[in-house]
């Protein structure tokens, strides 16, 4: 339909030139109407006369009693833009333009939250930009003001507000030192979207483990895992447990378990035990038993 | 007669001479392979004897191969066969016997050692075992005696396996468009080094899985000329272990053939990473790893599978550093068996001579393909 609007309004356009001075059918119509609205549209002459209204992805048409009110009830036209009104009635013909306009509540915010996974402690590390909509899915314009929230777990709040500037609006957040998944609400009014972002921990830090004999093997047990901020590294992460002795080397990665590593090894008499997870390297323990 | 007949005429003449003749005088080869002894399928010398039996296990007649075994009653023809292709699914489940060396050792009137070196054409390559054969004269004919390896048995027993596995739920099309979907994960490249081959350049680097999520990862990287024009592009293809754990670190390299590094202005590297589903199990133990200078320039050590599952191929990954921590060099392995719960397996990674004088450490990684086949 929308592909067509051209080619109707050109074909009025001609009609109109054709017929600009025909006297008779006369329209009052309003400068502007706001999307969705009612609105109405007055005639003057008398007779019938038809009424064409083209617009973006619209297009009506009326027949009418000339000398009268038309009237158009709400929903009738719902997209945004520049329109055209042509009355045609006996030997004349009339037209003019209107803008259907964003209505001023807004109805649907379009929410980018990013990144949905972060690290803690993240200066600006969390954005969210909003586009603003009407019930009609019309980008509202004018300035809005948009209120950004990022909630944790435990009910620290951080909230930026930020005026649209030609429909959009965007801001950045800080993730905080605790670990969990947040809540980050934009709102217009009592119109809220709310996307998840989910804060994990660091690496570890201060990696430990201990060493006790098990049977013929050794027992290493990592502290529990823990980031700079005092989360606890997920289960699964990887820790690297290496026995050098001799110039031979022996390596278990073995995942988190219950927030712990832990595995059994043939471990020699003088033998230099290390444990790593990444990038960081944790405690050496000399086996001299 | 047209000239086009008489041609026609004389290729069909010719087409049934060679068949004839073919069929007469076969090719060593070709006979072999239809299963008739070759020419030299003779039992009259130990080495003789050993390289029937390597046509034999060539051509996959396991009956014929295991009938000439001198020590045959210490096994079954099945124990045979499971000792060649594996006892279960692994790389040489799936290869077959593309060419064999045979070595004497050692000789004297009545018996002999033989080294019988079998190179196995894999999906991944080829794959080379080395088997020393005893063989024995019986009457006027050699006997090799087969060194059988008989899988272990592993006891019936249950292992509870509780480690984790993660699974993604992406967007689906009913979403908003504004909706996130799931984050990829955040892998960064640690190290990076390019060095100068005999045959191109080679892009050496370890990449990092810094997500508490596990990664689908490869490398590729771009050489720039000195115009910063693009010369080639390559992936690290299989020399990287595509599965990273959290906080896992992998090693990759990618080759650049017939590239001078002189001609390379610069190298931009691109990793990828993906959300996948996974499993924290198997744990794989690295034991006994030990570097070896030159002649025999490698790594050694042996694999022992902690979790109940079977791992039907194990492709092992070497970083090579210099003293400074620099990788010098990254080399691989595709074990050729199955791994079995509690049982070693061992492996040996081969490193250049020219580099192996600039090892100092080095680091290994296990990446395990498992079909699901539970004990």
């Amino acid at each position: 339909m929308k592909s067509r609007s051209p080619f109707l309004l050109s074909g009025l356009a001609v009609a109109v030139a054709h017929l600009a001075f025909a006297q008779g059918a006369h329209m009052t119509l309003p400068r502007t109407v706001e999307a969705g609205s009612m609105f109405s549209i007055r005639s003057a002459g008398s007779g019938k006369a038809t009424l064409y209204i083209v617009g973006p992805g619209q297009v009506l048409k009326r027949d009418v009693q000339l000398g009268e009110a038309i009237l158009f009830p709400a929903g009738t036209l719902y997209n945004a833009g520049h329109y055209l009104a042509v009355l045609a009635g006996g030997s004349s013909t009339e037209s003019n333009s209107f803008d259907v306009v964003p209505a001023t509540t807004a109805a649907n915010l379009s929410f980018l939250a990013k990144p949905s996974r972060l690290a803690v402690g993240l200066h600006d590390g969390i954005t969210g930009a909003v586009y603003v909509f009407d019930a009609y899915h019309n980008l509202i314009d004018v300035p809005t003001p948009v209120s950004f929230e990022l909630s944790t777990p435990a009910g620290t709040v951080q909230k930026r507000v930020v005026v649209t500037h030609e429909g959009a609006a965007w801001a950045a957040l800080d993730s905080t030192a605790q670990q969990g998944k947040d809540r980050f609400v934009a709102r217009i009014g009592d119109v809220p979207s709310t996307r998840i972002i989910e804060q994990v921990p660091g690496d570890p830090c201060g990696l430990k483990m201990n060493a006790r004999q098990s049977g013929q093997r050794v027992q290493l047990v990592t502290d529990p895992v823990r980031d700079c901020s005092g989360n606890a590294v997920p289960d699964g992460t990887i820790v690297t447990f290496t026995e050098i002795y001799n110039g031979t080397q022996s390596t278990i990665d073995e995942p988190l378990k219950h927030g712990i590593a832990e595995v059994t090894m043939q471990v020699h008499a003088g033998a230099k035990l290390s444990v790593a997870s990444g990038v960081v390297m944790g405690n050496q323990i000399g086996w001299n038993k | 007669m047209n000239r086009g007949g008489l041609l026609a005429v004389l290729l069909g003449a010719a087409t049934i001479a060679l068949v004839v003749i073919g069929t007469i005088w076969p090719a060593t080869s070709a006979a072999a392979y239809a299963g008739s002894q070759s020419i030299m399928a003779s039992s009259s010398t130990a080495e003789a004897a050993v390289r029937t039996l390597g046509d034999k296990i060539r051509a996959q007649a396991w009956e014929k191969a295991y009938a000439g075994l001198a020590n045959k009653a210490q096994f079954t023809e099945p124990e045979f066969v499971h000792d060649l292709t594996g006892y279960y699914p692994s790389l040489l489940t799936y290869s077959a016997l593309d060419k064999f060396e045979v070595r004497p050792l050692h000789a004297s009137d009545n018996e002999a050692d033989v080294q019988l070196t079998l190179h196995w054409a894999t999906v991944v390559g080829s794959s080379t075992s080395t088997r020393e054969l005893h063989v024995v004269k019986n009457g006027n004919n050699w006997e090799p005696e087969w060194p059988i390896v008989k899988e272990p048995n592993v006891p019936p027993q249950i292992i509870p396996v509780n480690y984790l596995r993660w699974d993604v739920i992406y967007r689906g099309p009913g979403d908003d468009w504004g909706s996130q979907d799931v984050e990829a994960p955040h892998v960064r490249i640690v190290d990076m080094q390019p060095v100068e081959r005999a045959d191109g350049v080679v892009i050496l680097g370890e990449l990092l899985n810094e997500d508490v999520v596990p990664a689908y990862v490869s490398v590729s990287a771009t050489l720039l000329a000195k115009d910063r024009s693009p010369m080639a592009t390559e992936g690290s293809f299989d020399k990287i272990s595509h599965l990273l754990l959290p906080k896992q670190v992998t090693p990759f390299l990618i080759k650049f053939p017939n590239v001078a590094l002189s001609d390379v202005g610069g190298i931009r590297m691109t990793p990828l990473s993906a959300l996948i589903a996974a499993s924290a199990d198997p744990v794989i133990e690295i034991g006994d790893e030990q570097l070896h200078p030159v002649p025999d320039a490698s790594l050694t050590g042996q694999l022992i599978n902690q979790s109940g599952q079977i791992v039907n191929v194990a492709h092992v990954l070497g970083t090579f550093y210099d003293k400074s921590g620099k990788v010098v060099w990254v080399a691989d392995e595709y074990v050729d068996q199955a791994l079995l719960p509690q049982n070693p397996v061992p492996f040996q990674i081969h490193i250049p001579e020219d580099l192996a004088k600039n090892v100092a450490s080095q680091r290994t990684v296990v990446a395990t393909y498992s079909s699901g086949g539970l004990l």
